[in-house]
């Protein structure tokens, strides 16, 4: 057994397009899927995340690069020859075979006994929740219902890898929540390593064991959700995943993990948490993320600590978000609602006069794009 | 009085504004008037006629009995009725293995270019359809097109004698009826999401087998659909043998129309036609019960 389930080298799709020209759907993606990995390909429409998914799946083939499933080059095997299988968007259940003879599809392809295919196709319906529909048709079914049916299609077959797209994307948001933790709960009880197509980065960060945030057919950024929301390694990557802050300046110096940046709008600087490669003299961007900025009616620290004036505040129960003004620069805080009580003084007031604290080490400093 | 009226003006505009019934009894009238007469109404006096007998001089007397049926038991009928079925099912199975992968390539060109197909398919019903025929003789006579091909690339030495024969009626028939075939086929294929594919090929089902498993059964509303378009008038085709078959190829359609208009016989006419017509019926009804689709057609 190899090390990877599916490992990516270096690959490159690029499509034609009608009018003759060219599109690099996937630009020199590399990729290292660990065996039993919840692995999320995250970003927004066009990313290249669905064809980098469909490259493994086998609908299409790089233009360079190589697609290794479980250390094997895996080449222009057609896709009825891989061992993975998809959950598609769209769910594509055939319409016209009942529940049953969906889920058996896949086990009679393989030649398997009518009774070996019997007891299977009814573990993976129990597991899937789907006991007793098996004589329906797939229009006879609710959105969820046809969901299920689609990953207790692939998942009889029981592959090495589990392909989802977006599988989730049809359904309303409580069922999608729903869904998500029993997507995760079931993945962990079959152990198969699922590799999860989604531009919801909610939805990434509460499944995945990791995730790739790709943009314009490059993953910009690999890792843990933490890694990913603490220390995102570019803009993108910040301004993408949850909610965030940026003040735009220059590198005055960068020493060890530190950096400090001139914040014009600041008229001061302000020292964050350096990223790999900042050099001084660079145009560079300071992220920090609204729960992570302080309110003060003082100063707190010398450095890093600001006079703001609040121009909005919105209570929305578990927070108070709270927007405040330096020179025309507004940045949004988010503040817990910790205390339980009616009196109005304990929380802020519009035009009131504030200090606001960037502590350095919630502050990132990145590259400016 | 006018006022009287103007109430009455009111209540049946009321009547059409809150009741959806007659909202829809009023939409489909003209359509229920037309197939009375012009449908309804006729098959009841052929129905009628086809009970009576021939008077001597091609006069229709009023006599009801059964003595028209009873003729069409005669082994010459039933031989020709059969033959009609042959030529019928040979037409419809044709059309399909000749139309089924011209709808299949159109169903999978681009977009743009499918138009471009779909409207050759419809071209020729340009042209009238006896003149088409006519096109037909041109091309398959012993000095014709055809022969004339063959013979100067010397693929025969001798020109074949095609038509005047049950082929040149097939070949006919099949001209005439394929786009009748491919039109409901290349809809149903259509229809078909390259995504079913996707997933028969990703569950381990190679091209072929994905055909079969997918493919073909999603396609078959549109080829139950072309079927009955084909087979029904295929049936009762006349024009064709009569052009194409010479006097050698008689189908029911040929009988039925010479009864009309050469023996002068309407009410042994009339009876063919019902004959015809309940055969007709019952194939039809057979065969979208057995093919269990009967529902998914009228969609």
């Amino acid at each position: 057994m190899s090390e990877f389930a599916v490992e990516l080298r270096d690959v490159v799709k690029i499509f034609p397009t009608p009018e003759g020209g060219e599109i690099t759907a996937v630009n020199h993606i590399n990729m290292q899927i660990k065996h039993g990995e919840f692995f999320s390909m995250l970003g927004p429409s066009g990313c290249g995340k669905t064809t980098t998914l469909r490259m493994i799946a086998g609908f299409e083939w790089p233009t360079s690069g190589e697609v290794r499933i479980d250390g094997h080059v895996i080449g222009r095997t057609p896709p009825y020859l891989r061992p993975v299988n998809t959950v598609f968007q769209s769910y594509a259940l055939f319409q016209h075979m009942t529940v049953f003879q969906n889920v058996a599809f896949g086990l009679e392809m393989e030649r398997i006994r009518k009774d070996e295919i019997k007891r299977r196709v009814g573990e993976v319906l129990e597991m899937v929740k789907l006991g007793g529909m098996e004589h329906r048709k797939p229009q006879q079914l609710s959105g969820g219902q046809q969901q299920r049916v689609a990953l207790a299609r692939a998942l009889v077959k029981r592959p090495k890898v589990l392909l989802l797209d977006e599988p989730l994307g049809a359904l309303d948001l409580k069922l999608r929540k729903e869904m998500q933790l029993e997507l995760k709960t079931l993945q962990e009880q079959v152990g198969i390593t699922f590799i999860y197509v989604t531009h919801d980065q909610e939805e990434a960060l509460i499944m995945s064991d990791r995730i790739a945030v790709m943009n314009r057919g490059k993953a910009l950024q690999i890792g843990t959700p933490v890694e990913i929301y603490e220390r995102p390694t570019s803009q993108f990557v910040a301004d993408f995943i949850g909610e965030t802050n940026f003040l735009y300046g220059t590198v005055r110096f960068v020493e060890a993990d530190k950096a400090s940046v001139y914040v014009p709008v600041l008229d001061s600087e302000v020292i964050g948490l350096a990223t790999a490669g900042l050099t001084v003299g660079q145009k560079a961007v300071i992220s920090i993320r609204p729960e992570k900025i302080r309110i003060s009616d003082k100063p707190i620290l010398t450095k890093n600590c600001f006079s703001a004036r609040v121009t909005l505040i919105a209570y929305i129960g578990s927070d108070t978000r709270v927007s405040v003004d330096i020179n025309g620069q507004r940045i949004n805080i988010w503040e817990q609602n910790k205390i339980s009580s009616l009196d109005t003084n304990i929380y802020y007031r519009e035009n009131q006069e504030v200090w606001i604290t960037l502590f350095p080490e919630n502050t990132l400093v990145l590259p400016e794009e | 009085m006018s006022i009287i009226n103007s109430v009455q003006k009111l209540s049946l505009g009321k009547v059409l504004r809150e009741n959806p019934t007659a909202q829809g009894l009023l939409l489909i009238s003209p359509t229920t008037i037309y197939l009375l007469i012009f449908t309804i109404i006729p098959m009841i006096l052929v129905a009628i006629l086809s009970l009576m007998i021939r008077g001597m001089y091609g006069n229709v007397v009023y006599q009801i009995n059964l003595a028209n049926y009873v003729r069409l038991i005669d082994p010459l009928y039933v031989r020709i009725l059969l033959y009609s079925l042959g030529v019928g099912l040979t037409t419809t199975v044709l059309t399909i293995l000749i139309g089924y992968p011209l709808a299949y390539f159109i169903a999978h060109t681009p977009i743009r270019e499918r138009s471009l197909y779909l409207f050759l398919i419809l071209v020729p019903f340009w042209t009238n359809f006896i003149i088409r025929i006519y096109a037909w003789i041109m091309i398959l006579r012993s000095e014709g097109f055809l022969n004339q091909l063959l013979m100067n690339i010397g693929l025969i030495e001798a020109p074949l004698n095609i038509l005047y024969t049950p082929t040149a009626v097939l070949i006919g028939m099949v001209y005439e009826f394929l786009p009748f075939m491919v039109l409901p086929l290349y809809t149903s294929l259509e229809k078909i999401e390259s995504a079913q594919l996707e997933a028969a090929a990703d569950l381990g089902a190679p091209p072929w087998k994905a055909f079969l498993r997918v493919t073909l059964p999603l396609s078959l509303p549109g080829m139950i659909a072309g079927t009955i378009l084909v087979f029904i008038p295929a049936m009762g085709m006349f024009v064709v043998p009569d052009l194409m078959g010479g006097a050698k190829t008689i189908l029911i359609g040929n009988v039925i129309r010479n009864q009309f208009l050469v023996s002068r016989d309407w009410p042994f006419g009339a009876a063919a036609s019902i004959l015809l017509l309940i055969m007709t019926l019952i194939f039809t009804l057979y065969y979208t019960r057995k093919a269990g689709f009967s529902e998914e057609l009228l969609i």
